[in-house]
């Protein structure tokens, strides 16, 4: 694919230069020399090498802030993700957040022989079974675990929270032992070879495994099964679905009881399952429905909430950690004690943030950060 | 597997392990020439990743070694690289490699024959365990 391409496919052409682009992207506000719409023109006028030869492309969010206010309906995320592609063809990429072990990880996966070992965490406290319609997607959680346990994120606790949830909503789900990664991070980084093979091999287990539903904790799976799998040609062939979703139809049939939990909380929308996947309400409906909750909104909510400053481990500077400050003051501004949200990596680069060791950088204000699933499991009781 | 010769990566720090490994050489100590050493300043600068990419490279076995606890040059090197070693050591059991394939060492500059040792075990480990799984990848797609 060339940049011509990309262009037809992602209707640039389009592009009418109105910078509202630029205008509401987190990145542009902190850094003067980052701007969509500059990058689209650099396209369209055919600089193909000041293009896909510069960090630039990298420091993107792809968190669709900009898709939501263009006139001309550009599809910029996606032109990024192609982009990148060429970038990586070229021997470019990105600076890879935590020295780039993700995306050594998803590249490691790709290897046929390798038995994982990935579920040695599970307990017989949770119920699985091999013969359920229901597949839980772990995704990378377990890899997550030894990663940041530093930064005191235990990324197994979403895990954990969401089995417990499952089973106590009389759902035993099965859990692949042989899932691999699947293959957000090095899409968006611009490996489409690895992201392909991971895909093939994803697909042809689920097939294998026949199941009817997939329920993901992680919206980044989610999105990239929704999505990238179908763009890519992969087709898994059944229902997909994130927990909140899952817990705000039981809810909603009334088959979900919580028990009373005191907390002032509000909630950071993860831009893929946000903004990418128009999932507002699900999450907002579960916060809802538990009793002692004092649901608030952060000044910027739904469409236009601040990212968590980092996707697909890349790319990770000081302007990041300036867009996640942004987002901390104001959270702890709302008055809530935990800011609450549904995807792994917003909890990871928000966690990160607080004991970074910079005194200057910090934010002055600490908060909790939790998962949904996790304030639901505890609201669930034992 | 009779004429498998292992690849083993050694990442080796400047002030010991590599002199260590230099003072076998100059010693003239036999060992195995399986192993390719990359010289480090530090053993604590070692990262993660150091060790996942030389698997991906095509490595059958790594070794992590530095000085002493209280021979760094730089005072507590081999402590952040305890750290990294333990992360590390859980990513790649995960991923379902053999434990047996990572090894932290601590060999001093006087220990050229410490040095010839390890390698010398290791390589008759290897040979044992058979070549890397993700070797498989690399022959195949690539």
């Amino acid at each position: 694919m060339n940049l011509g391409d990309i262009i037809q496919e992602t209707k640039a052409y389009y592009c009418l230069e109105c910078g509202k682009c630029t205008s509401v992207c987190p990145v542009a506000r902190y850094d003067p020399s980052f701007s969509p719409r500059a990058i689209i023109e650099d396209a369209l006028l055919g600089f193909e090498d000041e293009l896909v030869f510069n960090q630039k492309l990298f420091s993107c969010l792809t968190c669709y802030t900009c898709q939501q206010l263009c006139p001309a309906d550009v599809d910029f995320p996606m032109f990024i993700q192609k982009a990148r592609a060429i970038a990586q063809d070229n021997g470019q990429h990105g600076i890879y957040a935590h020295s780039g072990q993700l995306q050594s990880l998803a590249r490691l996966m790709t290897s046929p022989s390798i038995k994982q070992r990935r579920l040695e965490w599970l307990s017989d406290r949770y119920r699985i079974s091999d013969d359920s319609d229901v597949l839980f997607w772990v995704g990378c959680t377990p890899y997550f675990e030894p990663i940041f346990e530093d930064i005191e994120f235990r990324a197994l606790d979403i895990t954990e929270a969401s089995l417990k949830i499952l089973n106590f909503l009389g759902i035993e789900p099965k859990l692949l032992p042989d899932e691999k990664c699947c293959g957000h991070d090095v899409l968006w980084t611009g490996d489409v070879e690895t992201f392909k093979k991971l895909a093939e091999h994803n697909t042809k287990l689920i097939k294998e495994a026949g199941v009817k539903k997939i329920i993901f904790s992680c919206p980044e799976g989610y999105r990239t099964f929704k999505l990238d799998y179908p763009n890519y040609g992969f087709d898994v062939d059944c229902e997909l679905q994130h927990i909140s979703e899952f817990l705000a139809e039981k809810i909603e049939k009334g088959e979900a009881k919580f028990n009373r939990i005191e907390k002032k909380v509000t909630y950071q929308d993860p831009c893929r399952l946000g903004r990418h996947l128009g999932v507002y309400d699900a999450p907002r409906k579960v916060l809802e429905s538990i009793p002692g909750i004092e649901f608030v909104e952060m000044e910027h909510s739904r469409w236009d909430s601040i990212c968590c400053g980092t996707s697909a481990f890349t790319n990770c500077d000081s302007y990041s950690n300036m867009i996640r400050t942004e987002r901390l003051s104001e959270a702890t501004s709302t008055g809530a004690q935990t800011i609450i949200t549904s995807c792994p990596k917003c909890q990871t680069h928000f966690r990160c943030a607080m004991v970074d060791k910079g005194e200057e950088k910090r934010p002055t204000s600490q908060i909790e950060v939790l998962d949904l699933v996790n304030l639901v499991a505890n609201a669930m009781g034992d | 597997m009779a004429d498998f010769e292992p690849k083993i990566v050694a990442f080796a720090c400047n002030w010991c392990t590599y002199a260590a490994a230099d003072l076998a050489g100059t010693s003239r100590i036999q060992y195995p020439p399986n192993v390719y050493i990359v010289r480090l300043m530090c053993s604590g600068m070692i990262n993660p990743d150091y060790v996942l990419r030389a698997f991906e490279e095509g490595a059958d076995g790594v070794i992590v070694s530095g000085c002493h606890y209280t021979d760094c040059h730089y005072i507590d090197g081999p402590v952040k690289c305890d750290a990294m070693f333990a992360k590390v050591k859980k990513l790649v059991h995960i991923l379902g490699l053999e434990d047996e394939r990572l090894r932290r060492e601590m060999i001093s500059t006087s220990e050229g024959t410490v040095f010839a040792r390890v390698v010398q075990e290791f390589v008759d480990q290897l040979k044992k365990l058979g070549p890397s799984p993700f070797k498989v990848r690399m022959e195949t797609v690539v």
